[in-house]
């Protein structure tokens, strides 16, 4: 029967709505996928008995009239899910139950889905591997000792295996995009403020965005329509009316202005990459799409930027993790003093460490204007790079990662190299742009690479449709030889 | 710009986070590596911009002064790591 977890979440969605499958019968197959997955370590915390119960009450009364009709789905755990262990990948908050359910979250509910898992990240979102995780790594289901990328790295692994109908990550400067290229999955980042940002454990809030992961664009749609809306708990919310992306998924992108920056064209990269972006202008063009040369000068200055801005923003955030409320309390210390610092000691990892100093560094007296004020001018100019841009084009395509998935470990003792992966998904967040990556192809690994689409504030409709029309062309698929069930 | 030893003790100071000697060493040649990276901004000009602190158009909103929840105690002390019935508990701070 398991066939049924190869199915898209929009196929499943529509045999339950034509009564033709059960949703305990989805239910029980996940688990078992999820049960033969276990080598993948993609779960944090399953939430199975939950999901089953969820699945029988379904059953017996089942709402129909809602977008997510009995259907499980993990989520990183990064969400607070109220009774359900929250962790972050992070020791910190080992046994941290919340009494609250985060906003992203609670609506996936309220359109008929529910909990099935909590799925492993990198810890606080600090990462582009998974390999910060205090539950370990999370490995690539398309090839065994190679990473899912990260930060929503059992996101990404789970939705590859079919662990998951779909799922939600969030992302920071790269976190959904990066790993959804490096699976051969579909990743969304919203426009900063469509997604609220309450009850997500946080990094760096003025970046942060909660977004959907799935197996292709229409599941996107449906799941990012699910996801959105306004909320007063979020201040940064953005109160427009809610859209009907999947139901207004269209193929037609004629007349479409597509900008091609220059700047995305950097140094090392593989051919295979160069290869798929000249594809992907093909494909646009045969489309009716009109392709645009644009130059984004301040690109190179985004990852500078981010690792200002960021580590800064986490610096204050992380800042909670004290050992008196909740999470970790070292056993050690004489003192208030020595119990906190013992705590945060013992309790965040060597990355989360590495971004608090930076941050508590370049905010310290003396330091602020040299950095912190300094990056949020060059970010102002990042952000004047795409308004500029988006006054003649409709959307840009880019790569998305200038390299397909790599060996675990292969990057973890070099920060620099780690952080250069996100080189063409940061500016992304510091513009608060949308973006979405979608499958293009291989490398000469046989690893799946991106390609990334951005659009304009709020244009989200915009680059589904352009990723839709993208996507029947370039027709990937994914090679599951499930190897890890052996 | 180098990120010595005595900065890494300092900064370590402010964020209360414990550090071994050995990972001063090696955090003081990572943090300089970085700061190297980071410098780069230093190549453009900006007197004249605007630091951008919100991307939004919309200015934060305020709440209206009312209480929406409370009562809620055994929630908020649900997760603390040492507590009684009605307060969180930390190592003595007055003698």
């Amino acid at each position: 029967m398991s066939e049924l977890t190869n199915k898209s979440l929009t196929e499943l969605v529509s045999l339950i709505k034509t009564k033709e499958l059960k949703s305990e019968d989805i239910t029980k197959d996940f688990i078992d996928n999820c049960n033969k997955g276990e080598k993948l370590n993609a779960f944090v915390t399953n939430a199975f008995d939950h999901a089953l119960d969820k699945a029988k009450n379904f059953d017996k009364n089942p709402n129909l009239d809602c977008l997510l009709p009995g259907i499980p789905l993990a989520v990183k755990d990064l969400f607070c899910t109220e009774g359900v262990r929250t962790t972050a990948g992070s020791k910190m908050l080992e046994n941290f139950i919340p009494n609250y359910e985060s906003t992203v979250t609670n609506n996936l509910w309220s359109e008929g889905a529910f909990l099935l898992g909590k799925l492993n990240c990198d810890e606080f979102a600090m990462g582009s591997s998974n390999e910060t995780s205090y539950f370990g790594n999370v490995i690539n289901p398309l090839k065994d000792n190679v990473v899912p990328g990260g930060s929503s790295g059992g996101s990404a692994a789970a939705v590859c295996a079919n662990l998951t109908p779909a799922t939600i990550g969030t992302d920071t400067g790269g976190s959904i995009r990066q790993p959804a290229s490096f699976t051969g999955t579909v990743g969304l980042k919203p426009t900063y403020g469509l997604c609220s940002r309450w009850g997500i454990v946080a990094f760096a809030s003025s970046l942060d965005q909660a977004g959907p992961m799935t197996k292709n664009v229409s599941d996107c749609a449906l799941m990012l329509e699910a996801m959105v809306g306004f909320d007063p708990k979020d201040s940064t919310s953005i109160n427009k009316k809610k859209e009907n992306y999947s139901k207004n998924l269209s193929k037609d992108i004629k007349g479409l202005k597509i900008g091609i920056p220059k700047e995305y064209r950097v140094d090392g990269m593989p051919s295979q990459i160069e290869e798929l972006w000249d594809k992907g202008k093909k494909i646009l063009k045969e489309e009716g799409a009109e392709i645009i040369d644009i130059s984004l000068p301040h690109t190179e200055y985004a990852l500078p930027t981010y690792y200002i801005v960021a580590p800064a923003e986490a610096s204050s955030n992380l800042a909670r993790y004290d050992g008196v409320k909740y999470g970790f309390r070292s056993s050690k210390g004489a003192n208030l003093i020595e119990m906190y610092e013992n705590t945060r000691s013992e309790g965040f990892g060597d990355e989360v460490k590495r971004r608090i100093l930076i941050g508590t560094y370049v905010l310290s007296s003396g330091y602020y204007d040299a950095y912190y004020l300094k990056a949020q001018k060059v970010r102002q100019l990042i952000k004047r790079d795409f308004d500029q841009s988006f006054k003649n084009v409709d959307a840009i395509l880019t790569p998305s990662t200038p390299s397909s998935a790599f060996q675990i470990g292969e990057k973890k003792d070099d920060p620099i190299s780690m952080y250069l992966n996100d080189v063409f998904t940061v500016p992304v967040n510091l513009a608060g742009v949308p973006a979405i990556s979608i499958p293009a192809g291989l490398d000469k690994n046989k690893l799946p690479l991106g390609l990334q689409l951005i659009g304009k504030p709020l244009a989200e409709q915009t680059l589904l449709n352009i990723a839709y029309s993208m996507e029947d062309k370039i027709n990937f698929k994914l090679d599951l030889n499930k190897w890890w069930e052996n | 710009m180098s990120i010595d030893k005595d900065k890494i003790i300092h900064t370590s100071k402010l964020a209360r986070i414990s550090l071994e000697e050995k990972k001063v060493d090696s955090l003081s040649k990572d943090l300089s590596n970085i700061f190297n990276f980071i410098e780069k901004l230093n190549k453009i000009k900006t007197d004249d911009v605007k630091p951008l602190t919100s991307i939004l158009d919309h200015s934060l909103r305020a709440r209206d002064d009312q209480v929406t929840d409370g009562s809620i105690r055994e929630k908020v002390l649900g997760n603390a790591p040492n507590k009684n019935e009605e307060f969180f508990i930390v190592p003595k701070v007055i003698e």
